[in-house]
């Protein structure tokens, strides 16, 4: 009985916090996006400024995306198939991007290519804009969401071994047909719940976009900066209007990973496999 | 026998070098590394350290901004500290127990990384200003949280929650529960099986959640700027000092800032990469 009770208490402060914490800013989001009426929503939403914020966005994540996965993969068949010097320290730089600030990440490149920076006077001269201007946002978002992938991917690659691969390799398949039709079968699922994260990111980053971006509107503005100004203009319905495509998108990442977990348990199991993969890397 | 050993250790060195790309992966993950990555961080560095001992000690140890450093890394440890404790309490529930809805709790859990900051940091003023429905109901009992340090360390806790969890959920699944129940069984309460038993198994996972958490909660931004109020020696976090000095074309002070937050910053992966090889053995068993 007395267990009884020490149960339901604890369930009930989990959810109480749960909820307070993040169920509840999330229904804020579409009820404030809402309160002005469903007119005053498609108008926020579908205004050209928007519009130029949303295509913005997903150019950036279109080319950071596939920069960030294409690494991903090259770094996680050179840690998981091969044995060498120095590999634990790589997987640690890897991770680095996660332990600087977002407006640090931002700043760098502006340390790098702002007028002040080391390839400021080269820009200038021809005429080359990269901060303060989209290039700039690209750079920063590939920064911020650089480990994404990589991070996924190596514990798959890791505890799948590399038989497979020696097996078609034997029989006469060269390195590409190898990893077309033997590994990246093999890690599909690892892959696109790194994607899927990565992208996540890479849409909703603010601080590191925020510092390198300018915030020429319609121009060099991404949603989430769109959201930031029109909050700041007091405009809050249409601030959440915007602000509640953002949320939607993550919805939609929490139902995909959850239906990606269900389908490919082995993925929840990441952080144990991160464990077991840094205790063979220190053998 | 000793020969076919011999034979077949050398017939899988064979195999071991038959895997090719090796040196198209590695150099390319070094490159895109490098570029991507290490350049680029190494510029703050340089340009921080080319300052000047002087220049630099002068703009860390500036009141403005050692009020910062001290609000950055002092919300970040408040909202670490709960979140350990309520992290684990929903940790705990969610693997020791079954109740309605679990799943989607489960997946809720992730939201923080996946819910844009600037998104989660107009939500949570709005709930929390003197108009909105917690605010609201808050500032009768003299109790304000947004535009004031109690609403960073409210965004702060929102964003480091799912670092304590998902840190300590699998060693909550793999924990030996015959171990607890033999404890049960000697006559200890659940409070004392509790404190003498499982704390001790999870407590590295613990300080490792605590520790991730707090070091994303230092560097936050988005979610923080809305809530904060951002007044000069009260409000005003660290990463938005040094926005606001990049926007007053002081480059160099942004640059110590930086730098200054980057080494605490790289200090504390440090401590987290080594209290994952102290859990490592701890649970060393497999």
């Amino acid at each position: 009985m007395k267990l009884r009770v020490g149960r339901f208490a604890l369930i009930s402060v989990a959810l109480l916090f749960l909820g307070l914490f993040l169920v509840l800013p999330l229904i804020v989001v579409f009820i404030e996006a809402l309160s002005k009426g469903l007119g005053a929503y498609v108008a926020a939403v579908s205004d050209p400024l928007a519009l130029a914020a949303v295509r913005l966005t997903l150019l950036v994540a279109v080319i950071a995306v596939p920069l960030n996965m294409i690494f991903g993969v090259a770094a996680a068949w050179a840690i998981a198939k091969f044995e060498f010097r120095g590999k634990s320290a790589l997987i640690t730089l890897i991770d680095l991007p996660f332990a600087v600030s977002p407006v640090i990440a931002g700043l760098v490149f502006i340390l790098l290519f702002g007028s002040n920076g080391w390839f400021g006077a080269f820009l200038q001269a021809h005429g080359i804009h990269i901060v303060f201007a989209v290039p700039g946002i690209v750079l920063a978002t590939i920064f911020v969401t650089f480990p994404f992938v990589a991070r996924e991917l190596i514990p798959v690659m890791q505890s799948q071994g590399k038989d497979d691969e020696e097996t078609a390799l034997s029989l006469g398949a060269n390195g590409w047909q190898t990893f077309w039709r033997v590994t990246l079968p093999n890690i599909r699922w690892g892959l696109l719940y790194g994607v899927l994260l990565c992208n996540a990111r890479a849409m909703g980053e603010f601080g590191a976009v925020s510092v390198v971006s300018g915030h020429v509107r319609g121009l060099t503005n991404t949603m989430p900066l769109h959201v930031e100004i029109l909050y700041n203009e007091y405009n809050i319905a249409a601030a959440f209007s915007v602000a509640s495509l953002l949320a939607l998108l993550a919805l939609l990442t929490l139902a995909a990973k959850s239906l990606l977990e269900w389908r490919a348990p082995e993925l929840r199991r990441r952080s144990r496999q991160m464990r077991d993969l840094h205790r063979g890397v220190r053998k | 026998m000793a020969s076919t050993a011999a034979a077949i250790h050398h017939h899988e060195n064979e195999l071991r070098r038959i895997i090719p790309g090796f040196g198209l992966t590695l150099g390319y993950t070094m490159l895109y590394l490098s570029l991507i990555v290490l350049i680029p961080l190494s510029a703050a560095f340089i340009r921080g350290f080319g300052l000047g001992w002087e220049h630099f000690w002068g703009v860390v140890t500036a009141p403005r901004v050692m009020a910062s450093l001290r609000l950055s890394f002092g919300a970040a440890l408040i909202a670490a500290t709960v979140n350990a404790f309520f992290g684990l309490i929903v940790a705990w529930v969610l693997t020791r127990y079954e109740f309605p809805f679990k799943g989607i709790v489960d997946a809720m859990v992730d939201l923080p990384f996946a819910l844009p900051t600037a998104v989660a940091g107009i939500a949570l003023t709005t709930l929390y200003a003197p108009s909105g429905w917690l605010g609201g109901t808050l500032l009768p009992l003299g109790i304000k949280v947004a535009y004031t340090p109690l609403g960073i360390v409210v965004a702060l806790l929102f964003i480091g929650l799912p670092f304590v969890v998902r840190t300590l959920q699998p060693v909550l699944e793999e924990l030996d529960q015959e171990v607890e129940q033999a404890a049960a069984t000697l006559g200890a309460s659940a409070w004392q099986t509790f404190v003498r038993v499982i704390l001790p198994a999870l407590w590295p996972s613990l300080l490792t959640g605590f520790a991730l958490a707090f070091a994303r909660a230092v560097g936050e931004y988005g979610s923080v700027i809305f809530i904060a109020g951002n007044r000069p020696m009260k409000s005003e976090i660290a990463p938005l000092l040094i926005i606001t000095k990049l926007e007053q074309y002081d480059y160099a002070g942004a640059t110590a800032i930086a730098v200054v937050m980057l080494m605490l910053s790289f200090l504390l992966m440090f401590a987290i990469n080594a209290l994952q090889g102290w859990a490592l053995t701890r649970h060393g068993g497999r």
